[in-house]
């Protein structure tokens, strides 16, 4: 799977909640593309990611 | 007998002598920026949603750039602790930002169309408040406000773009700060991990040099330029 554009295998199909989870990131600061179509926020938990697929996470951090 | 300082009798100028005519302002524009980047800016808008340190700033620098039409979005007032980054003065301290700001940006183009909306943006309005605008920048401080609007624009209106900001509290690098298209319809600037979370205070160097390079990714956008 490619997550950012660098290459991590992916050993069994996950749920998105739980791949951002077991990476550290917030849901409540991300947005995610996935295979270049953003991942609507109510689909995180019944979104499956393989390792076929390309992920772009983007975490925010506040300041402006 | 003193020159006046503007020829009254030509049909274009208003009646106040001091203020000069949109075809003076256009006509400057054009001599530096030229007429096809003229007419570009001015047929654009563009929505900010936030008007602190960068929107302020970005609204600024657009309204410079000979825009037509701005939508501007911030439930705030001017505070004192504004002052190190915000394009605010003491004069505009208690007033609500939308207002202060655009008082200033009629200062720089009295001809520019704007519409303010104060109160908070949400995922609720969001679609609503930007509806006429190819492109809205985010500009707010709080990250999980940031996460809400980008998600919102990109999961409601496909069309739009959304030039967004992360990473540009503190004194790290000015070079560190950079403009990334990230996804479909999304551009981010900033450098990507100095946040306020870290404790790291907002100050106005980084804040102006984000707010300029989204402003200039909406220049370019609105040029037809899609690279970063």
């Amino acid at each position: 799977m490619k997550v950012n554009g660098e290459i991590f295998t992916l050993t069994q199909p996950t749920r998105l909640t739980d791949y951002l989870a077991q990476r550290g990131f917030n849901t409540g600061r991300v947005a995610v593309e996935l295979n270049g179509d953003i991942v609507p926020k109510g689909a995180y938990e019944t979104t499956i990611l393989s390792d076929a697929d390309t992920l772009e996470i983007v975490h925010f951090v506040g300041g402006g | 007998m003193e020159t006046p300082r503007v020829n009254t009798k030509d049909p274009g100028i208003p009646s106040d002598p001091a203020m000069p005519s949109k075809e003076m302002l256009a006509q400057v524009l054009i001599q530096r920026h030229t007429r096809p980047v003229y007419e570009s800016m001015q047929a654009a808008c563009v929505g900010i949603a936030g008007l602190g340190g960068l929107g302020s700033n970005i609204a600024v620098m657009l309204t410079r750039l000979g825009i037509g039409r701005l939508i501007l979005a911030d439930f705030d007032l001017v505070d004192l602790s504004n002052l190190n980054r915000q394009h605010y003065m003491i004069s505009h301290l208690g007033m609500e930002k939308t207002k202060a700001l655009a008082q200033q940006l009629y200062q720089i183009n009295p001809y520019i169309d704007l519409t303010l909306y104060t109160k908070r943006v949400t995922a609720q309005n969001a679609v609503s408040i930007f509806k006429d605008c190819p492109i809205v920048c985010e500009a707010f401080d709080n990250a999980g406000a940031k996460a809400e609007l980008v998600n919102t624009i990109l999961e409601n209106c496909p069309d739009k773009t959304i030039v967004a900001a992360s990473g540009l509290a503190g004194y790290g690098s000015a070079n560190d700060i950079k403009t990334r298209k990230v996804m479909k319809h999304f551009y981010l600037s900033g450098d990507n991990e100095s946040g306020i979370e870290d404790g790291l205070c907002l100050m106005a160097p980084r804040a102006a040099l984000c707010a300029a390079h989204q402003a200039n990714m909406v220049l370019r956008l609105i040029l037809n330029i899609s690279e970063p």
